[in-house]
């Protein structure tokens, strides 16, 4: 029985050195090396800071910019560590709303989005653009969704909507090798390509 | 459902098949102990383990050593990762000062990762240092993975060897599976997440001014190398909290391509080290056919139920023509969704890519009768296939009862301790899973932890228990999970999934190692066409069906007819 501890002892110890630091760190400096962009997070900067990642959603609530999916993330009370509050698209925090399919409080939020999208039962607003997504951080919409919400960012900017229209197609991703996943636009490329338009 | 759904799925059911035989002759080679590719840079270094460790890998060990060694093995594992969760907030590699885990919770992440279940009640991001991820938990993803193949192999030898004492040795297993398989192959597949986007640094969070001037601070780390590992050790815990979900840790189609069939390539490439050793691949593929029924009806399921979207929300404005995106990620849709979910529970992954929590009611059934039916569809790394051949035994000896003849499989009697043995694995499952779930319904503590009202909130709190027998990992993740109740309950239920499988099955691997191979004759049950298929898959449904149908019926089957008929909750 003590062989067995010790030959336990030894082999966790000299995997723990192998598999715990030696792996994860010859890889975090051989990810630099290669893709050093990816392994940084995909950050995206503007005027030389740092404004988001590529990969990960951020909440936009203003007319002028197009918006990315309810977030279900949340953060903690600042006036009550115990209690968290909505905090949406908190990238320190990802989380979907694990809300059941018969659940009320669902449908509530879902109405409630569809009303303040200018939805209704004969004009169905996209599914994405109302759902949460499961991580609360989706970098991305629908072209759908993204066509839903064109009339009001082109109003908001005064632009003619077939500009915008322009934008989102150049934005507009298809399947992956033709077949993999689904069409999407990123909302945040999207909208830094809005605001580098020329200002007239 | 699209046709492009479809071509997806079966483009992936097409690589893994191809994969299959290649790796099977790779791993075999591997755990019989020759020559590989990699030999000549490993030899040295596996040498140096066993010098050090003090053993001798040439040891055959009978099955009652093996099992000890095992044990010792986890429970020293056990001691140094809880030490690990109680202090990392003294020790380095902690740029967001995270605080010391709760004892509790500390058993249960110990327990969870040593078992291979990686239950998480905790979020990643805003729990654990980095050095509780990579020193801690990524390391059992490794060695629990490597357990798990161990073990698979030590029955397989039971079924190959004849007039045997032993049924190889427990180091040498372990240390082979880990250097040769796992390590150089998670080195690859890194790289590749890398390229895809997935972040791999030691960097503090990042602090990012958003374009409407708001704050948002983004989560990093060496989420990559534990990526890897989690997909191919079928660990599934996640990085951050959304696991696969999150646009770090699954960026594209692709990456999401290749963690699927990470989590299926060992376990599918098992059936043929399984038909090699027997000196019959043909035995192999009828395993992997039986699997692949049970599998395939599962994915149409759930992508039938996952594309239909849900109606309560139709009723309210909302189009429908996506399918049921409560919970999804617009990159992957409710194909690669429902897909990913099959999968992940089907083996003992337990990574997602879509929160199971917002499943349709049948939609998320598949998941809990995937695992509910003791995770043999390929199943965890190892873990599945010794599940399927105690399935196989059951099956063959109810053939033997009905044609009134001694049960043979592959050559081996089985006799009354083989078959007690193995009802005593298959009923310890059920046991631990509907006894806590009544507990859990009846106690106050218990059910606090729904975050769903109605028949949805049994199905969260079934789930949980069914998710840490089977050693799965995955959630219905609006229970409140981290509470004393539930860490407690569920690691003792982790415990009871792994061990209290692993010790009879063992036992069975010795037994059958002992026994003398019989010729194949006319009087021969053919184990590897369709009859036996059949019966295999007969045996499986009937086994989960006759001992889950009524808990199934009070939670997603009612939940259903409820959404059906416009009831909410």
């Amino acid at each position: 029985m003590l062989r067995h501890f010790r030959a336990s002892f030894v082999i966790l110890l000299l995997m723990t050195v192998l598999l715990g630091l030696a792996y994860p760190l010859a890889m975090t400096g051989a990810a630099r090396a290669l893709f050093p962009a990816q392994a940084a997070g995909s950050l995206i900067e503007r005027d030389g800071k740092v404004v988001g990642s590529a990969l990960i959603g951020q909440n936009f609530a203003d007319d002028r910019y197009f918006q990315g999916r309810p977030s279900a993330t949340t953060d903690t009370d600042p006036k009550d560590p115990t209690k968290t509050v909505p905090a949406p698209y908190n990238a320190a925090n990802s989380a979907g709303s694990n809300l059941g399919p018969t659940s009320k409080a669902l449908v509530d939020r879902v109405k409630e989005d569809v009303e303040r999208l200018g939805g209704a039962a004969n004009k169905p607003v996209p599914g994405d653009l109302v759902t949460t997504s499961g991580s609360g951080l989706d970098p991305h919409i629908s072209p759908a969704a993204a066509a839903w919400q064109v009339a009001r960012v082109a109003k908001a900017r005064n632009l003619p909507e077939a500009e915008v229209q322009k934008l989102v197609a150049q934005h507009t991703m298809g399947r992956e090798l033709g077949v993999l996943g689904e069409s999407r636009v990123n909302v945040l490329k999207l909208n830094l390509a809005l605001d580098a338009l020329p200002k007239r | 459902m699209t046709f492009n759904g479809w071509v997806q799925i079966a483009l992936f059911v097409a690589v893994l098949l191809v994969l299959t035989r290649p790796l099977g002759g790779y791993l075999s080679r591997v755990l019989g102990g020759e020559r590989t590719l990699l030999s000549p840079v490993l030899v040295p270094v596996e040498r140096g383990f066993y010098r050090l460790a003090g053993v001798d890998p040439n040891e055959d060990q009978s099955w009652w050593v093996y099992c000890r060694a095992m044990l010792v093995f986890h429970v020293v594992a056990y001691v140094f990762l809880y030490l690990l969760l109680r202090l990392q907030n003294i020790l380095p590699f902690n740029p967001q000062d995270m605080a010391a885990v709760s004892p509790d919770l500390s058993f249960n992440t110990a327990i969870s990762f040593l078992t291979n279940t990686n239950w998480q009640s905790y979020g990643g991001e805003s729990t654990m240092s980095y050095l509780s991820q990579m020193t801690g938990l990524a390391v059992q993803n490794f060695l629990s993975a490597a357990t798990g193949i161990a073990l698979a192999m030590a029955l397989i030898r039971g079924f190959a060897r004849a007039n045997a004492k032993g049924i190889g040795n427990f180091w040498a297993d372990l240390v082979r599976i880990t250097l040769y398989v796992l390590l150089p192959f998670c080195i690859v597949l890194t790289l590749f997440y890398v390229w895809q986007g997935v972040p791999q640094n030691l960097g503090a969070y990042v602090e990012a001014t958003t374009l409407e001037g708001a704050k948002q601070t983004i989560a990093q780390g060496p989420v990559a190398s534990q990526l890897s590992i989690k997909m191919l050790g079928t660990n599934g815990g996640g990085f951050f909290n959304a696991n696969s979900a999150h646009p770090y840790e699954n960026p594209t189609a692709l990456s999401n391509l290749v963690q699927m069939l990470s989590i299926f390539v060992i376990g599918a490439a098992m059936t043929n080290v399984f038909g090699r050793a027997i000196g019959a691949e043909r035995q192999g593929w009828a395993i992997l056919a039986a699997m692949s029924v049970l599998f395939m009806a599962g994915v149409v399921v759930a992508y039938w139920a996952e594309a239909g979207g849900n109606p309560a929300l139709a009723a309210v404005g909302m189009d429908n023509a996506l399918g049921n995106m409560e919970g999804k990620e617009v990159r992957f849709g409710v194909s690669l969704s429902a897909l990913f979910a099959v999968i992940t529970t089907a083996a003992s992954c337990g990574a997602v890519n879509a929160m199971l929590d917002s499943f349709m009611p049948l939609g998320g059934m598949v998941p809990l009768v995937n695992m509910l039916l003791g995770e043999i569809i390929i199943g965890g790394v190892g873990a599945g296939f010794y599940g399927i051949l105690l399935f196989a035994i059951l099956a063959i000896f109810l053939a033997g009862l009905m044609v009134g003849r001694t049960p043979e499989y592959v050559g081996k009697k089985i006799e009354a301790r083989d078959v007690k043995f193995t009802m005593l694995a298959i009923l310890c499952l059920p046991l631990a899973i509907l006894g806590f779930t009544a507990l859990a319904v009846v106690l106050p503590a218990g059910l606090a932890g729904p975050a769903n009202a109605g028949p949805h909130g049994f199905s969260e709190i079934f789930y949980a228990f069914t998710s840490a027998a089977a050693n799965n990992g995955s959630a219905f993740g609006g229970l409140t999970a981290n509470t004393i109740f539930y860490n407690t309950t569920l690691g003792v239920t982790m415990i009871v999934g792994r061990v209290a499988i692993i010790v009879p099955m063992l036992a069975v691997a010795g037994s059958l190692a002992a026994k003398r191979k019989s010729a194949v004759s006319l009087g021969t049950f053919p184990t590897d066409g369709p009859l036996f298929v059949g019966l295999l898959v007969g045996a499986i449904l009937i086994v989960g069906g006759l001992t889950f149908l009524p808990a199934l019926a009070l939670g997603p089957i009612a939940e259903h007819f409820a959404m059906l008929a416009g009831t909410l909750f």
